[in-house]
């Protein structure tokens, strides 16, 4: 072995064991940080990993975006799966009946017609819904930010996680803190200056303007407060991941 | 350990050396990366295969143009009677976890060209090469196929450099920008990415453009590989050495005699 070759294994040595350290080192921040993901498992866990973290340092303390009333746009429905009876016997109702179910980690579980949140607060936003498929378009959405909600219902310290849940079988997601406390996510029960219509999730939808549409879920009916996502659905964070998609969808 | 461009020129060697370890292992790592953004890239279109104009676009809008392709989703007007698989999932995991590989190697070589000069000595044209008609001199010998001169065995004419420092300094920071420009949670902290480029539907349109420049570029990098002799090209990318009685690239020193 020539002295350039033995220099060459020791510099690629030394550099592979100063990287293995680093990124030890690395993931134990990562993870009192809350920069880990919960779909990081697998071969594309790096890269969601990599993503998640690096939006959450650049994004976390930032607003949305928003846009004047003369950019809002023809709408488009993304599709949903067949809505079982019972929304349409609310439906019937006006959806007077509907209640949104605030449990787990809160002093105070709370069981909410959209009456109670109109009371709570009312905020608008005109802002941009983009599919991951391609497509998007602006809307003026009016609700309750899901942050004075998760307050009025005195959500415990230890909460780490808010999952969510609709109305259409086997799909839920979830939001980490930043996100659910973030000023622009809002629990949506108008439109473009009238009510949702069916379509777009009526009488409630959970809208994140950060991140991508499907995490918009249309048809709210429970959100919760958890340190842990393990034991709902496969501890992936939400249904997204189960089907192939990313938990989180800033990208 | 001596990159190929600090050996002088005359230097005898028995196999010539090409290209250094950083260019080949960074060359093919953004192939790698490529290959996976352009696949997926093609799997995340044909779920949308319209494309806009501006900040919004869905298919109640009118589209700036469409490819009459069929969909992933049955929710696109496409003229087919049926619905491809859907295969966004994994293709937006990779396509993310490629982008995420394309830009580690990316700084990795961007640095290497700083620091080594590479950039300087190899891809940044030379003096005389700075003109109108140095392009068109070389374009002319390409159309004619007017065999390599002498001055061109050692580097890489003005027209493979003027194509590399457009796809190093343009096509990819270009394909970066727009690429963030449409994701939601980096345009809420930073609208200008966005904003500036028209929208997010242009950015969209942009990024299938720039697609289109970067395959032209495969294309055309691998015609030229080809006609130029394959396996001396790739083993010069690969291995990083040429038998002496081998044609060898424009770039490097080299021992060995004129073009056979």
């Amino acid at each position: 072995m020539n002295a350039l070759t033995r220099r060459k294994l020791l510099t690629t040595g030394a550099a592979a064991v100063a990287g293995a350290a680093g990124l030890a080192t690395a993931a134990r921040l990562a993870e009192k940080y809350g920069l880990i993901p919960p779909d990081h498992g697998g071969i594309y866990g790096p890269g969601e990993t990599l993503t998640y973290a690096c939006q959450r340092i650049l994004t976390s303390h930032r607003p949305m975006r928003e846009f004047p009333r003369s950019m809002i746009s023809t709408p488009f429905v993304s599709p949903y799966g067949k809505l079982p009876a019972a929304y349409h016997a609310s439906r019937a109702h006006n959806f007077t009946d509907w209640r949104l179910t605030v449990d787990g980690l809160v002093t105070h579980p709370l069981s909410l017609s959209i009456a109670d949140l109109r009371a709570l607060a009312v905020r608008s936003q005109i802002t941009e819904i983009a599919c991951e498929e391609g497509w998007s378009y602006i809307a003026e959405w009016i609700g309750t930010p899901l942050s004075l909600v998760l307050r009025e219902a005195g959500i415990k310290p230890e909460a780490r996680f808010v999952p969510y849940f609709c109305i259409e079988d086997g799909l839920w997601d979830s939001l980490d803190m930043t996100e659910a406390n973030h000023p622009g996510t809002l629990l949506t029960w108008g439109m473009n200056g009238g009510d949702i219509p069916v379509d777009y999730g009526a009488p409630l939808r959970l809208r994140v303007p950060r991140q991508i549409g499907y995490k918009s879920l249309k048809f709210l009916t429970r959100i919760t407060a958890t340190d842990s996502l393990k034991h709902f659905g496969k501890g992936l964070g939400s249904s997204s991941p189960e089907y192939g998609y990313a938990w989180y969808a800033g990208i | 350990m001596p990159t190929a461009t600090e050996i002088p020129r005359e230097t005898e060697r028995s196999s010539t050396f090409r290209h250094s370890f950083l260019v080949r292992i960074t060359h093919w790592l953004t192939f790698l990366a490529f290959l996976a953004l352009l696949v997926t890239g093609i799997e995340i279109l044909i779920s949308h295969p319209r494309f806009y104009w501006g900040e919004t676009g869905n298919v109640n809008t009118p589209p700036l143009f469409t490819f009459h392709i069929p969909s992933s989703r049955s929710s696109v007007p496409t003229g087919y009677g049926y619905v491809l698989p859907d295969q966004n999932g994994w293709s937006r995991y990779l396509h993310f976890e490629a982008a995420w590989l394309l830009v580690f190697t990316g700084l990795v070589y961007l640095i290497y060209l700083f620091a080594s000069g590479h950039l300087r000595r190899n891809l940044f044209p030379t003096r005389e090469q700075r003109s109108f008609r140095a392009y068109t001199t070389r374009f002319a010998n390409y159309f004619r196929r007017t065999p390599t001169g002498a001055n061109e065995l050692h580097r890489y004419n003005v027209l493979q450099r003027s194509s590399y420092l457009v796809v190093i300094f343009i096509l990819f920071p270009l394909m970066i920008w727009t690429g963030l420009a449409m994701s939601p949670a980096f345009t809420a902290a930073f609208p200008a990415t966005s904003s500036l480029l028209g929208g997010r539907q242009s950015a969209r349109t942009i990024h299938l453009f720039l697609t289109f420049a970067l395959v032209l570029f495969l294309i055309v990098h691998v015609t030229m590989v080809a006609l130029n002799g394959f396996r001396a090209r790739m083993r010069a990318m690969t291995l990083g050495t040429l038998k002496p009685d081998e044609p060898h690239d424009p770039l490097e020193p080299t021992t060995t005699k004129e073009r056979p």
